[in-house]
């Protein structure tokens, strides 16, 4: 069948500074250039072209530009060029359409509607390059109240209280979770270096956890338990530092994952533990879970098969209901609740789903802080944010809105080169990260990855304690649910009332 | 807790302990160099035998449990043997790696859900969902056979292993979805099974001769391992269905590139 898509990129090749020496085409795994030897010419098929833009930084001649067509159909407020575009794949294909990446749909960013306190006058700033500054976090249940010994001739209290198991990372950032499967080994691996490297947490998504990085990274992993189940047994949750229950992902609330068959090779296979070339099927639900109690029996399985030793988080999508859903959570054991917002990305998701389900990340951590306060079981879990933290400014105002930390996806994946085509779905990611082509897999190198990653958690990091030190706050900890920080622009009241922040100027 | 005349025999009564305190003590048995646990008075304690990860290969209990166990009996199970003598709840064997769970009675929901290796025999009957998502992969290959009859969605997600169902006792077959999403591994079926009551994933094959070893296999243990008063060769004598999945990629189809 003819494809009547209009081609979303144009490429420019000056033919002036191309020098034939075909990067492009080996650079290309969508096949968009192509080396004519009789002509001694390369042609682009600008149909195959999905904008990411490794051409372009790799040609040496900076010959190529890649930019949107410049072809539109007639202006159109409500057909747009994207909605005729899915249109038509879906008349030529008659199937779900898939993407990748997180929301890019216009909704309210209410990061960018919020603004941050600073000293003046009143009370001093501090400055961290100078004085302390504590980042360091930790993760898990916090006992209700404090039972202290103290020993009068020494000087030395003795916590008499039992505590519950907690992780310390040294950032409140960590690397969510991307499966060996959706991501590339290389890229896997760097996440893991990059998080131990740092002394904050990495996430292995439900694809398993190649045994040879269990022993370095075990410490700094956190393991998940999905629907599927796949390459979970009780060596792969006693290596890791968190145990995580997947409920849901912000990209797809309420759906399952398939990962086809074709990129279930031979080491995937068997670190998901299923045979080689099948798909991967993560059902919708969890079979064992189908209410608050269900939950509570899994999170005491995995705490019962780790000895109680670790932390158990259940990480959901945000959505409508999220705060009475947290506290049953919480109530049924999680000691850490991770959620994921509207803006979070994904391997592969029904594009339907992805722009449409779930609710802006800012507004569930303020109403599930809130919940929690007001029934007095907020220490008794972390709240992890997830879905769209774009910045250090993001991760600061989370914080403020009562998160204890942050999951970076897309953050992170930009820091190994990723340019958000939005094409992870296809496997053959030109940037080696969401793929298992090892032709593509091995344009990463875990050592310069990791390094990037490394300098973006020390830049953000390095920015987080500039603002906390104008706020004249020196630990992160007193910044959490610490709303007085905030005030709001251009929101309207019910918004404000959900974010618990007042206006600017109030 | 008492030691049995044999110095790796142990034994505790459970019954005025909760999942975490029994769970406790049985660890500390096998910390112990206990070959052999025996749990008496078990009142639904939940996650029997999970607490028991050893990475040493040669730390491998078995546990007799006298009463009825609770909820994720074995979950995760690493290797241990586990027999009950009376009925389980639901999630026995969930997400187990490897061993054995052999429930003289009946059991509910979820046996084996998600399991990758080892073994479960079921005397009698079990709930829904049975074998949900039960997967193999290189030398791992798990394997339960129901004595009696399954419920709704048996096998659904199934992506390896073994399921035998004998329909003992003059049981008919009333589950419906059987096998659906289905795309891996094989179930046995013995007795009757309409056409409706299959997953649209599954179809019906004819038994080949390692078919037929497989059964005689997995059967003659089910028969050793409980007092039936039928012998394997009269199970063995009615015919079987045999279910396998048409596709390993049964959504394939589903999405647009």
């Amino acid at each position: 069948m003819k494809s009547y898509l209009l081609p979303e990129f144009e490429v420019e090749r000056k033919e002036e500074k191309c020098i034939r020496c075909q990067v492009c085409v080996r650079q290309c795994a969508f096949g968009t250039h192509r080396y004519d030897e009789e002509l001694d010419m390369i042609f682009s098929d600008v149909a195959r072209c999905v904008g990411c833009q490794r051409c372009v930084v790799f040609c040496p001649t900076n010959a190529l530009s890649v930019r949107p067509n410049p072809s539109a159909y007639k202006p159109n407020y409500i057909w747009t060029d994207e909605r005729i575009g899915d249109l038509t794949k879906q008349a030529e294909t008659g199937g779900v359409i898939l993407t990748g990446g997180g929301n890019d749909k216009p909704y309210r960013v209410y990061f960018d509607h919020l603004v941050l306190n600073a000293s003046q006058v009143t009370n001093p700033s501090i400055d961290p390059l100078r004085e302390p500054m504590e980042l360091r976090t930790f993760l898990g249940c916090k006992p209700d109240a404090l039972a202290l010994e103290s020993w009068s001739e020494s000087g030395d209290v003795e916590i008499r209280t039992a505590m519950p198991p907690n992780v310390m990372i040294e950032t409140p950032i960590l690397f969510t979770a991307m499966s060996y499967g959706a991501i590339s080994y290389q890229a896997f691996k760097s996440l893991a270096i990059a998080a131990s490297e740092y002394g904050t947490l990495f996430n292995t998504g439900e694809g398993g956890f190649p045994k040879e990085l269990r022993a370095k990274y075990g410490r700094n992993a956190i393991v998940q338990c999905a629907s599927g189940r796949f390459g979970v047994d009780a060596e792969y949750l006693n290596c890791a530092a968190v145990v995580e229950i997947k409920i849901g992902q912000g990209a797809k609330p309420g759906i399952g994952g398939h990962l086809p068959g074709e990129k279930v090779s031979c080491s995937i296979a068997e670190t998901r533990m299923i045979p080689e070339g099948t798909d991967a099927l993560s059902p919708a639900p969890q079979h064992d879970i189908y209410s608050i109690e269900d939950l509570s029996t899994l999170i005491y399985a995995l705490k019962e098969a780790t000895n109680y030793e670790k932390p158990v988080s259940v990480k959901i999508a945000a959505v409508h209901n999220s705060a009475a859903i947290a506290s049953g959570m919480v109530r049924a054991g999680a000691d850490i609740i991770a959620l994921d917002g509207l803006r979070g990305g994904t391997g592969a998701a029904p594009k339907i789903i992805r722009d449409n389900v779930g609710i802006p990340i800012e507004l569930a951590i303020a109403s599930v802080d809130q919940r929690l306060r007001e029934e007095g079981i907020r220490n008794r879990c972390s709240i992890i944010a997830a879905g769209g933290i774009r910045c250090s400014a993001d991760v600061i105002k989370a914080i403020a809105l009562g998160a204890d930390a942050v999951y970076i996806g897309t953050a992170a994946l930009v820091a190994m080169g990723c340019t958000l085509c939005q094409k992870c779905y296809t496997g053959k990611c030109n940037w080696g990260i969401c793929t298992q082509d090892p032709y593509l897999a091995k344009r990463i190198n875990p050592d310069i990855a990791s390094r990037r990653l490394v300098n973006l958690l020390r830049g953000w990091s390095l920015e987080m304690k500039e603002m906390l030190g104008g706020m004249g706050i020196n630990a992160i900890e007193s910044l959490r649910g610490n709303r007085d920080h905030l005030r709001g622009v251009g929101l309207q009241e019910w918004e404000l009332e959900v974010l618990g922040v007042k206006g600017a100027g109030e | 807790m008492k030691t049995g005349e044999e110095v790796n025999e142990m034994e505790i009564d459970a019954s005025k302990l909760t999942h975490k305190e029994l769970n406790d003590a049985i660890r500390n048995c096998m910390l112990e160099g206990a070959e052999r646990i025996i749990l008496r008075k078990v009142y639904g304690q939940r996650y029997i035998g999970t607490r028991l990860y050893s990475p040493n290969p040669d730390n491998r209990v078995e546990i007799e449990i006298f009463g009825t166990p609770g909820n994720d009996l074995g979950a995760f199970l690493n290797g241990h043997r586990i027999i009950v003598h009376g009925n389980a709840q639901d999630g026995v064997g969930n997400t187990m790696d490897d061993g054995e769970i052999m429930v003289e009675g009946r059991a509910g929901d979820i046996v084996g859900m998600s399991m990758r290796g080892g073994k479960i025999f079921i005397r009698d009957s079990v709930g829904y969902r049975a074998a949900m998502h039960m997967k193999g992969y290189s030398g791992k290959k798990p394997v339960l056979v129901i004595g009696g009859t399954a419920q709704d969605f048996l096998g659904e997600y199934m992506a390896g292993g073994i399921v035998i169902l004998l329909g003992l006792g003059n049981v008919s077959h009333k589950a419906n979805f059987i096998g659906t999403g289905m795309h891996g591994g094989v179930i046995y079926i013995r007795g009757e099974v309409k056409k409706y009551q299959l997953g649209k994933e599954v179809g019906v094959v004819k038994l080949e001769d390692k078919d037929e070893e497989i059964l005689e296999k997995y059967v003659r243990e089910f028969t050793n391992y409980f007092d039936l008063g039928i012998s394997q060769k009269e199970i063995l004598s009615e015919e079987f269905i045999k279910l396998l999945p048409v596709s390993k990629r049964p959504y394939g189809r589903v999405y647009a590139y």
